[in-house]
C-alpha cells in the first residue's frame, strides 16, 4: 500500500482499510498459526474483490458504450430492461448462458474450449496492480507497467488459438491478421510508455500517479499520449483498426464459430480490457485518483468514463483501415514517432538530473507540446499510405472452378 | 526450403453480411490477396419476367415494385415509360411532373442507402448510415403521403398517375428540400476528407472508360469512370429536356470516385425537384385508358436513368391483355459484370468496399 | 492531411451526441400515418356491393375469393347476395388494384398496420370480420376522404354515406 495520500477521507477509512483491517483481524485470530495463512486469506479475498468488481462493471460499461454511440448515431439505444435499459448487460448474460453451446465438429475440441478462457484471464490479472485509491491496490508491484505489458500480451495466444481452432475461414483470417497485426502494436505500446517510466524514474505505477501530483503526464507526454491511445485501440480491436472482427468483411473474424457463454467470455475479456486500458491511461496520463475535493476513486471513475466516450466516438466515427495500412501505420509512423519520443524525454531527463533539479520541471510541458505538433506535421509528410499495389496475375485468372463444374466434379466423383 | 503455401477459396455469401441481400462470390484467395473471382447469382431469383407474361399490364406494376426496392418509382416509371411508348400514348403534362419529383427523391433515397452500406462496408460502423436512414425515412414519408405506402409504391399507372398529389405534400417536399443540403454537407464534413476513407478508397478498383463501356456497365459507376452517358441527357424522357441540371462525371474511375459521384448525385437530384416544383403545372394527371390495355402487335424498348443505371423494359405484345414477352435490363445485373475485373490483385478488404461502391440490389440483379 | 479530416468527423458526430434522437421507441409511440396510408383491415360496404368479382379479377395475386348466390328477395334490386368474401391478407400486398377495380366504390384499404397472427389461416379477413369490423377507409383513390382518413380515432367508424363516393 502506497503511503501517499494526504488525508484519508471517510472511503479510505473505513471502506479500503478494511481489507488489510480483516487481513489483520485474520492475523490476531489466526495468531496461532503461520503467518503466510493470512497473508493468504488476505490475498484470496482481495483478489476476489479486484477481479469480481471488473467482471460486473463491465456489463455497466458495455452499456455506456451502447448507449453512448447510440446518441452519437442519433437513436435511442437500448432502453427496455431496466431504467435506461441499465439492466441490458444482465439480459444479454442470461441470454447467452441459456444458449446453446455449439462447437464445431471439425473443431480442436481442447484448443476451442480453452481459448476464451486464455483470452479473459491475462485481462482479469491487470486489475490488481492498479492503484484505485489513496492506498487501495491490491499488489504495488515495482513493475507494475512491465507486469501489465507482458500479461497483456497473452490475449493474442487467445485470439490465435480461437481462430486456428474453429477450423473457419474467416476465423482463420481473423487469426491471421491478429498475430500480424496485435504483435506489431504491441511494439509502439511499450515503446510510448517508456517517456513516462523516464520521468517518473520507476515501473510502480502508484509512484508513477504520485509523480503528476502537480501535471498529469498527458502535458508532459503529448506524444506518448496519442501513441499510446492509438496502440491501446488496436489492441482492443476498436475502429479504425477492428481488423480482427472486421463485421462487413470477416462477419466477426476470430471468433466467428463461437456461440453462447463461449461468446459471451470473449466479449467480457474484450470490454474488461478496455476497461483496464482505460484505467491504465488515466493512472498514467491524467493522473490516476487524484483530484481535488473528491474521494479518489471518485476521480478515477470520472477519468475512466471521459476516456471511453473517447473510445467510443472514435468508434463512432472512423471507417477501418485496411491490412497493409495498419501495418505500415504502426511500423512507419507510431514506431519512429514513439522512438523519437523517447529520446527527447531522455535528453530532458538527463538535464533535469544534470541540473539537479528535485522535479521534472513543467516548463518543459510546452516545449514539448510543440516538439509534439512538429514531429507530428514532419512525420505525416514522410508518411503516406502507400498506394495500394495491385498485383494483377493474369496467369491465375480463371483458375477457379465454376460452380457448375465443381458441381459436377463434385457428383462424378460420387459415383 | 521454402514453405509450400496453396491458395484457399472462400465462399463469400450468400449469407455474409455485407453481399447487399443474398450474393455469393466464390473468391480464390493467396493470403489476403485475391487471385480469382466467381460471382454466383440467382438466391433470390423469384420470375418475374415469366410472371409477367401472365398478368395484365395494370398487374405487372405491382411486379416492378420488386426489382429495386430501394427505388420502386423508378422501376414503375421504366415499366410505364415503356408500355407508353408501345400504345403509343404521352401521360398528362401533370403526371409527368409528378412522376420525375417522384423518381428524383427515389434516386436520393436509392443513393442515401447506396452511400450508407458503402461507407457501412468500410467499417464506418452504421454512423453515416444512421444519418442517411434518417433522410430516406423522410423521402418515405413523403412518398406514404402520395401513395400510402413505403417501399412497394405501385403509385404509376400506364397513362399517368393513380393519384393527384394531397394537398399537403407540396409543403412538405418544399421543407424537405430547404433542410437537405444541410444534411449533404453534412455527410461532405463527416467524410469526404476523411484521411482514412481517402486512403482506403482512392486508386483502389480503377475501372477504366474502355472498361466500363465494354462491359456496358450505366449509371453512376459508368460515369464516375469519366463516361459522359445520363439517358436524362442523351435521350430525355417525360420532361427532363426541360430541366437545368449537370451530370456529375468521375476523372479516374477509382472507387472515391463513385462515392463522390453519387454524393453530388444528390445535389443535381435536389435541383431537379424545385425546378420540378417551382413549374409544375395544374391538370389532369391521368389518360382516361380502359382498365385492361390492349395494347397492339409489336414491341417496344423503353428505358429510363434509375438510380443504379440504365433500366430498360422490352415488351412484345401479341394484342392481348398480357405481354407476349417482357425483358428486364437491370443496371444492377450488368454492373456486376465488371466486379471480377476490377477487384482481382486486390484484397479482401477492397473487394467488400468495391462491391459496396457498385450498389447493387439483388432484387434487381435476380429478378 | 495531418488528421485534420478526421477531426471533422469527429466534430459532426459530436455534436449529435448531445441531440434528441430522432428515433421513437414504437409501442409507446406511434408515428402518425398519412390519410392515404394503405394498410389493414379492407373497408367494405356490403349494401354497395354488387358481387360483381371486378376486385378478385383485378387482384394480381387472386387472393380475393368470392361466392354467390342470387338475393332471395326481388327488393334488393336484383343484385347478388354474397356468401363468401375472403381476402387472404397474409399473401396481400397492398397494391390497392382491387381497391381502384371497384365500379361501386364498395372497397377501401384500411389504416391499420397492427395484425399479426399466429397462424397463416389467421391471416385471411372473412366476409363476418368485414361486415363487423370498424369502418376506416383510407384516402388512397377516393380522394373525397382526404380529410376525414386524417383524422381517426380508435372509435371512429364511417357508415356508408360518411365514406362517400
Amino acid at each position: 500500500m502506497s503511503p501517499t495520500g494526504p488525508n484519508p477521507n471517510w472511503f479510505e477509512r473505513w471502506v479500503l482499510d478494511f481489507i488489510p483491517s480483516t487481513a489483520n483481524a485474520l492475523k490476531d485470530l489466526l495468531g496461532h498459526g503461520p503467518d503466510w495463512l493470512a497473508y493468504i486469506l488476505f490475498a484470496l479475498i482481495g483478489g476476489f474483490i479486484v477481479v469480481n468488481l471488473p467482471a460486473l462493471l463491465t456489463p455497466l460499461f458495455i452499456w455506456i458504450e451502447r448507449k453512448v454511440l447510440a446518441r452519437v448515431q442519433h437513436r435511442v439505444g437500448p432502453n427496455r430492461v431496466g431504467p435506461f435499459g441499465l439492466l441490458q448487460g444482465v439480459a444479454d448474460a442470461v441470454k447467452l448462458m441459456t444458449k446453446e453451446d455449439l462447437v464445431p465438429d471439425s473443431a480442436d475440441k481442447l484448443v476451442f474450449n480453452l481459448a476464451p478462457l486464455m483470452a479473459a484471464i491475462p485481462v482479469f490479472l491487470v486489475f490488481p496492480v492498479i492503484p484505485y485509491s489513496a492506498r487501495a491496490t491490491l499488489a504495488d508491484l515495482n513493475l507494475g507497467l512491465l507486469y501489465i505489458i507482458s500479461i497483456t500480451s497473452v490475449t493474442e495466444v487467445a485470439i490465435f488459438a480461437a481462430g486456428w481452432s474453429s477450423n473457419n475461414k474467416y476465423a482463420l483470417f481473423g487469426a491471421m491478421r491478429a498475430v500480424a497485426m496485435l504483435i506489431s502494436y504491441e511494439i509502439p505500446l511499450a515503446l510510448s510508455l517508456m517517456g513516462v517510466v523516464l520521468i517518473a524514474g520507476t515501473m510502480q505505477l502508484s509512484v508513477i500517479v504520485d509523480t503528476q501530483r502537480y501535471m498529469p503526464m498527458i502535458l508532459l507526454q503529448p506524444i506518448g499520449f496519442i501513441v499510446f491511445v492509438t496502440a491501446v485501440s488496436a489492441e482492443l480491436n476498436r475502429t479504425p483498426f477492428d481488423l480482427l472482427e472486421a463485421e462487413s468483411e470477416l462477419t466477426t473474424g476470430y471468433h466467428v464459430e463461437y456461440s453462447g457463454m463461449k461468446w459471451g467470455v470473449f466479449m467480457l475479456a474484450e470490454y474488461a480490457a478496455a476497461f483496464a486500458y482505460s484505467l491504465l491511461i488515466a493512472t498514467l496520463f491524467f493522473s490516476g485518483w487524484k483530484g481535488p475535493l473528491l474521494p479518489g476513486f471518485v476521480w478515477l471513475a470520472i477519468k475512466v468514463f471521459f476516456i471511453w466516450c473517447v473510445f467510443i466516438w472514435i468508434r463512432g466515427t472512423f471507417p477501418r483501415l485496411r491490412v497493409d495500412q495498419v501495418m505500415a501505420f504502426s511500423w512507419k509512423f507510431l514506431v519512429p514517432l514513439s522512438l523519437m519520443n523517447v529520446l527527447v524525454t531522455a535528453v530532458e531527463v538527463n538535464i533535469q538530473a544534470n541540473q539537479g533539479w528535485e522535479f521534472f520541471p513543467m516548463w518543459f510541458a510546452p516545449i514539448n507540446l510543440v516538439i509534439a505538433v512538429v514531429l507530428i506535421v514532419i512525420m505525416s509528410k514522410l508518411f503516406k499510405f502507400e498506394g495500394q499495389t495491385r498485383q494483377v496475375l493474369p496467369s491465375r485468372m480463371g483458375t477457379i472452378i465454376p460452380v457448375t463444374q465443381a458441381a459436377e466434379r463434385a457428383a462424378s466423383k460420387a459415383k | 526450403m521454402p514453405i509450400k503455401t496453396s491458395p484457399i477459396i472462400v465462399n463469400i455469401g450468400p449469407h455474409h453480411p455485407s453481399t447487399h441481400g443474398v450474393f455469393r462470390m466464390r473468391v480464390m484467395f493467396d493470403g489476403e490477396n485475391i487471385i480469382d473471382l466467381e460471382p454466383v447469382f440467382g438466391y433470390l431469383h423469384r420470375g418475374t419476367e415469366k410472371l409477367a407474361e401472365e398478368r395484365t399490364y395494370a398487374q405487372i406494376i405491382t411486379l416492378t415494385d420488386r426489382l429495386d426496392y430501394l427505388a420502386s418509382m423508378s422501376n414503375n416509371l421504366a415499366y410505364v415509360v415503356s408500355v407508353e411508348k408501345l400504345l403509343g400514348v404521352k401521360a398528362p403534362e401533370r403526371a409527368m411532373y409528378i412522376r420525375v419529383i417522384m423518381a428524383e427523391l427515389m434516386r436520393i433515397a436509392s443513393h442515401l442507402i447506396g452511400l450508407g452500406s458503402f461507407l457501412n462496408d468500410l467499417g464506418a460502423l452504421a454512423t453515416p448510415w444512421m444519418y442517411m436512414f434518417r433522410e430516406r425515412e423522410k423521402i418515405l414519408d413523403l412518398c406514404e403521403m402520395v401513395c400510402g405506402a413505403r417501399i412497394t409504391y405501385s403509385y404509376m399507372r400506364v397513362g399517368g398517375v393513380s393519384m393527384d398529389l394531397p394537398p399537403e405534400f407540396m409543403g412538405a417536399l418544399r421543407q424537405f428540400c430547404d433542410d437537405f443540403p444541410h444534411r449533404i454537407d453534412e455527410y461532405e464534413k463527416l467524410l469526404r476528407e476523411n484521411e482514412i476513407l481517402i486512403s482506403r478508397t482512392k486508386g483502389v478498383a480503377v475501372l477504366s472508360a474502355e472498361t466500363a463501356k465494354n462491359n456496358s456497365l450505366s449509371g453512376p459507376v459508368l460515369r464516375a469512370s469519366g463516361v459522359n452517358w445520363d439517358l436524362r441527357k442523351s435521350d430525355p424522357y417525360e420532361i427532363y429536356d426541360r430541366l437545368d441540371f449537370e451530370v456529375p462525371i468521375g476523372q479516374t474511375g477509382d472507387t472515391y470516385d463513385r462515392f463522390l459521384v453519387r454524393l453530388e448525385e444528390l445535389r443535381q437530384s435536389l435541383k431537379i425537384i424545385n425546378q420540378c416544383v417551382k413549374d409544375m403545372p395544374i391538370g389532369e394527371t391521368r389518360l382516361k385508358l380502359p382498365a385492361l390495355i390492349r395494347p397492339p402487335k409489336g414491341d417496344a424498348y423503353g428505358h429510363v436513368e434509375a438510380p443504379k443505371g440504365e433500366l430498360g423494359f422490352y415488351i412484345v405484345s401479341d394484342g392481348t391483355i398480357a405481354p407476349y414477352r417482357l425483358k428486364i435490363r437491370a443496371p444492377s445485373f450488368i454492373n456486376l459484370t465488371a466486379l471480377r475485373e476490377m477487384t482481382v490483385g486486390y484484397k479482401l478488404a477492397d473487394l467488400i468496399v468495391v462491391f459496396g461502391s457498385i450498389d447493387v440490389n439483388m432484387g434487381e440483379v435476380d429478378r | 492531411m495531418y488528421g485534420l479530416g478526421l477531426l471533422k468527423g469527429l466534430s459532426v458526430t459530436i455534436r449529435y451526441a448531445f441531440k434528441k434522437p430522432f428515433t421513437v421507441q414504437y409501442p409507446e409511440t406511434k408515428l402518425k400515418t398519412q390519410p392515404r396510408y394503405r394498410g389493414y383491415e379492407f373497408v367494405w360496404y356490403e349494401d354497395r356491393c354488387t358481387g360483381c368479382a371486378s376486385c378478385a379479377k383485378y387482384c394480381p395475386l387472386g387472393i380475393i375469393k368470392i361466392v354467390t348466390k342470387r338475393a332471395p328477395e326481388a327488393n334488393i334490386g336484383g343484385k347478388y347476395a354474397l356468401d363468401i368474401f375472403d381476402i387472404d391478407t397474409g399473401r396481400c400486398m397492398f397494391c390497392a388494384l382491387c381497391v381502384e377495380a371497384c365500379p361501386y366504390d364498395a372497397l377501401f384499404m384500411g389504416v391499420n398496420y397492427e395484425r399479426a397472427s399466429y397462424t397463416r389461416g389467421g391471416l385471411v379477413v372473412h366476409i363476418d370480420e368485414l361486415r363487423n369490423a370498424k369502418k376506416m377507409p383510407s384516402a388512397f383513390l377516393r380522394p373525397n376522404l382526404e380529410v376525414q382518413a386524417g383524422k381517426y380515432t380508435e372509435e371512429s367508424s364511417l357508415n356508408p354515406n360518411e365514406a362517400g363516393r
